[in-house]
Parts: structure tokens; sequence; C-alpha cells
């Protein structure tokens, strides 16, 4: 056997691991065990890299490998859980980045003469460089938008669309005429450069809610620029991880599209915030009027200890409070006193695909306990108390019953269905559409005015002293 | 550069789309977010492609910086994917454990 061959065969094993690690996340009990598989197999695929023959400047290369290794486990083991989503856009965006980098660097390798690259490998360079540098600039945009270093609102300017879709087609133009005719570095540069711009006025107008979306879209093409690259090296272990990452992130994506009943393109393209804000508007100044029940820590303490059953809805408003903790700590407290406390989990609650369940994990809620829409929702009905922290739009019946509303269509916790319901909520400020939620004007519903994480503190406080 | 060789690669790449869409259905919804991390951290492998070209003989020193700067981001991909999906997982549990130690001195609040 060859020295080739032993490396094909560990390139095998990594093929093997990443699957296997993949099917072992369909359990919490077996998830943990296929992380680490899956990372032996990297481990493997990258010793094997190295022991490639012809392999040159390996002691640069070692040396930055070791400089950045701590760098990403010291960014792994700091982040916070609410950060989470800003985590995973920006390892999206460092992967695309190094497929670009890569296509860059084998392209000038590969064309110091005009035409001597075969047709297949120019395509698969400019594509890898192409969806590398979108993904690139895409996720470090959704980075700074969620980190709130730019405005999570949708940033539109006129002509957007016409503008992104001249940008895209002069990037695939110059790609183009890379195939055809001249192979020169500069011409690369060019696609990588369009294609960041692209990258950056694609995401900058989509909302913070649609951001499941958006990073499970970024994954998808962080995958297929790694996929290109493979092309581009022939190597087979880039082209199965590329296609395996690839079909995750369109799945989520298509899932994530179909929990808030919009097309892909709806969502992209949308610019969802924007577009319901004039009407929603209006609609806000009418409602003032109506009457909203707001009630104390201590009225509410009370229905909740004297509940048969409870169930909590949180949304993006605990993650930013940091609430979690507290919330574990109510429906602890709960518990005790024999309330049978469940969570109701909406696909798009947060930030990111299964935001909520993180964080409650880690706030070491046992994960039996959290319910999918379709389990939770027959459930409503024979609920005492229904406990919506920070979530809006996910609760808003409109989605059921009123086809003007934009959200019209769109799959929710029925929570207007239990026999109370308490809001937790900053203010009578809207959700992220823009839109009313008459939930807040049911009789049945009850408001708890302040921070998600004071409100739940205080409302521990106040079940304890019972 | 045979149209051979293109061709098997491109029945890898189909048929390891399907295998992936076979296997991720199967995550639950509870999952989703360590199934980002987690093939986040697998499309790490780009430091494979990095290392190659890297280590490719007699290039320009621009290309070989390009090279370089593609291994430092494929590494904290593939280690800080892997780090994070781990501490992630490691969370989810099936009955309510004992609190985790924390690194703030809440020792004070022992069971009540």
């Amino acid at each position: 056997m060859s020295r080739q061959d032993a490396i094909s065969l560990a390139y095998l094993a990594a093929i093997v691991s990443f699957v296997l690690a993949l099917r072992f996340l369909s359990s919490p009990t077996t998830a943990r065990l296929g992380n680490w598989l899956g990372a032996g197999g990297m481990a493997v695929a990258i010793a094997a890299t190295l022991a490639q023959r012809g392999l040159d400047h390996h002691v640069s290369i070692l040396v930055v490998m070791l400089v950045s290794a701590p760098v990403g486990a010291f960014a792994a083991r700091s982040v916070k859980m609410t950060a989470m989503p800003q985590m995973v856009a920006l390892f999206n965006g460092v992967g695309g980045g190094a497929a670009a980098l890569i296509g860059l660097a084998e392209f000038h390798d590969q064309a110091p003469e005009p035409g001597r690259i075969a047709f297949n490998v120019g395509l698969s360079t400019v594509l890898s460089a192409l969806i590398g540098s979108i993904s690139f600039a895409g996720s470090l945009v959704a980075f700074a938008k969620l980190q709130e270093l730019v405005s999570g609102r949708p940033i539109t300017y006129p002509g957007q669309k016409l503008g992104n879709g001249l940008l895209i087609a002069a990037a695939a133009g110059v790609g183009i005429a890379i195939l055809a005719g001249p192979q020169e570095d500069g011409l690369l540069i060019g696609v990588i450069a369009g294609a960041t711009l692209f990258g950056v006025l694609f995401v900058l107008p989509i909302g913070g809610a649609d951001m499941p979306v958006v990073i499970s879209l970024l994954n998808a093409l962080t995958g297929l620029a790694a996929a290109a690259t493979g092309f581009v090296l022939h190597n087979n272990v880039l082209i199965v991880s590329g296609a395996l990452v690839g079909a995750s992130g369109t799945l989520l994506t298509l899932l994530m599209g179909r929990a808030m009943n919009r097309s892909i393109g709806n969502v992209l393209f949308g610019a969802f915030g924007q577009v319901a804000a004039g009407p929603a508007a209006a609609a806000a100044a009418g409602t003032d009027g109506q009457a909203v029940r707001s009630a104390g820590p201590e009225d509410v303490a009370i229905m909740l200890a004297y509940a048969k059953r409870v169930v909590i809805v949180p949304g993006y408003g605990m993650a930013v409070a940091q609430a979690q903790h507290a919330v574990r700590e109510l429906a602890d407290q709960l518990e005790h006193g024999g309330v049978d406390v469940r969570y109701a989990i909406h696909p798009v609650a947060g930030r990111m695909p299964g935001h909520m369940n993180v964080l409650l994990a880690e706030a070491n809620v046992p994960y039996p306990q959290l319910h999918e829409l379709e389990e939770i929702n027959p459930e409503f009905p024979r609920t005492d108390v229904a406990l919506v922290i920070g979530a809006n739009d996910v609760t808003n019946p409109a989605a059921r019953t009123s086809p003007a509303s934009p959200i019209y269509g769109m799959p929710i916790l029925d929570v207007d269905r239990a026999a109370t319901i308490v809001v937790l909520k900053r203010g009578m400020s809207p959700g992220f559409a823009g839109i009313d939620n008459e939930l807040y004007l049911d009789p049945k519903t009850v408001m708890l005015f302040g921070d998600a994480k004071d409100s739940v503190t205080r409302l521990v406080a106040a079940v304890k002293a019972l | 550069m045979t149209s051979g060789r293109l061709i098997v690669e491109l029945t890898v790449l189909v048929l390891a789309i399907f295998v992936g869409f076979e296997v991720i259905s199967k995550v639950p919804t509870l999952l989703h977010t360590p199934l980002m991390s987690g093939t986040n951290a697998i499309h790490g492998i780009v430091l494979v492609g990095a290392i190659v070209v890297a280590g490719l003989p007699d290039q320009a020193t621009w290309i070989r910086i390009v090279a370089l700067a593609a291994v430092a981001l494929g590494t904290m991909n593939v280690v800080g994917g892997f780090v994070v999906t781990d501490r992630m997982l490691e969370m989810f549990k099936k009955r309510a454990a004992a609190p985790p130690a924390r690194e703030a001195p809440s020792s004070s609040r022992q069971e009540r």
C-alpha cells in the first residue's frame, strides 16, 4: 500500500466519523460521543494531510496551527450560551473565508499561463472564491447584527434589490470571464471583492427575527464552498464534508422558513419588519385606549402557585435578559409545590434554530420538559397558566385568525387557549414584525411589565413568600 | 485531468448530499443548535485544503501568506467548533442534576 493509499484510507475514516457524528446527534444521549468521534476523525484527516508526500513548509504550517488553535478553544470556552448565534455566525464566516483564500492561492499556483486550468477546476475555483466570500462577509454582518454592533433592524436603501442583483451578476460575470479567457489573479480578486460586498449588502437588510433562516443559509453556503474546494484539490473528504454541511444547512433553512410560513425568498429579500412598520404603527396608536390588565409579581405568584399545570413559553426576550437561570429557579419552586411545569419551544424562538433549548439546557432544565409546538399545542386548553417570557410574535393569535396580518398562517403556540395567560414584557412595544399582539388585550391575559430577569426573580421571591 | 475524475467526484458529491439529508432529518429540533455548531466544526475540514495549499513548494510570498491565513482560520474553525459543541451537548440532561458549580462564589445557596 502506497503512502497515498494510506492517506486516502485515513480520509475515508474521517468521512465515516463525520457521518456517524451526525447520526449520533439523533439523540441527546449519544450526541456528545458523536461529537468526539467527529473530532477524532478530523484529527486523523489533518494528520494524514500533514504526512502527504511533497508537502513543504511544515514548520510554518504547524506554528500557525499551534498559535490559532488556542484562540479557537478560548473563544469556544468563554462564549456565553446566550451569544451562541453570534459564535455560530462567526465560525461560518471563518470557514467561508478559508475556502475563498484556498481558491485564490490554488488559482495562482495553477494558472501562471493562460488556458492551463481545466474547465472543471477553474469552475470549482471560481465557485469556492465566490461562495466562500459571500458566506464570509454575510456571516460577519450577521455576527455584527447579533452582537448589536450594528442595528438588528432591517437596513434598506432605494434600489437595493437591483443593486445587489447587478453586483452579484458582475461578480459572476468576471468569474465566467476567468473561465473563458485570461486567468489572472487580479480577476479572481475582483470576484472575491464583488462577492464580499454582495455578502454585506445581502445580509444588512435582513432583520433580527429572520436570523434563524439567515444563519442556516450561511451554514449551507459555507458547506458548499468547502465542497467546491474539494473539487479544486481533488479531495474526497472535502467534497463529502462540504456536502454534509450543505445538506444540513439547507434542511434547517427550509425548516425555519416553514416554521414562519414564509418562503425563503420572502425572508431574504422581503425586509420584513420594514414593510410591516407602516400599518402596524397606526394600529398601535388605536390600541392605546384599550385596557391592558397589568399585575404585580405577588398576584402572578398566587396564580402560578395555585395552578395545576403551567406552561412556560420562552422567547428572545429571555435570552436578552439572560433570565434562563431565574426561570428554572421559578419552575423548581413551582414543582416543589406540586405544579406540573413544562416548556413550549417554538421553532423560530430566538435567533437560531434550537436557541431556546440550549439556553434552558444551560440552566439545567431536563430536556424531557421541553416540548415542541405540535406536542404542546393540544395541551394548552388543559393548562391553567401560560407564562410567556419575552416571546411575542410566536404567540400572536392573529396568525390564526386574521388573514390581513403579515404573519397570517405562521404556526403559533396557542397560549390564548390556556385558562390564564401571563405575559412578561418590557413594555407595550410591538414585536419584531411590528405587529400588535391582540393577545395582550385578551381579558384572560395579565401583563407583568419589566425586564424578564427582574420580573422572574421577583416572582421567585413572591412564590417563596407564599 | 480526465473527465472521468470529475464524474467520480460528482457522484461522491451527490451521494453525500443524500446521506446528509437522510442523517440530518433524524436530528430532533431539541438539538438543532448543536447540529449547527457541529456542522460548523465539520466544515472546518477546509483546514485540510489550506494545509495542502500552504505546503506547496516554490510559491510567491503573498500566496504563502494567504494560504497560511487560511490555515489559521481553518484551525480556529475546527478547534472552536468541536469545543463549543461539546460544551453545549454536555448540558443536555434527562434528569435535573445538582446545579453545576459556578465560578462565582454562590455556595451559600445550598439545598433548601
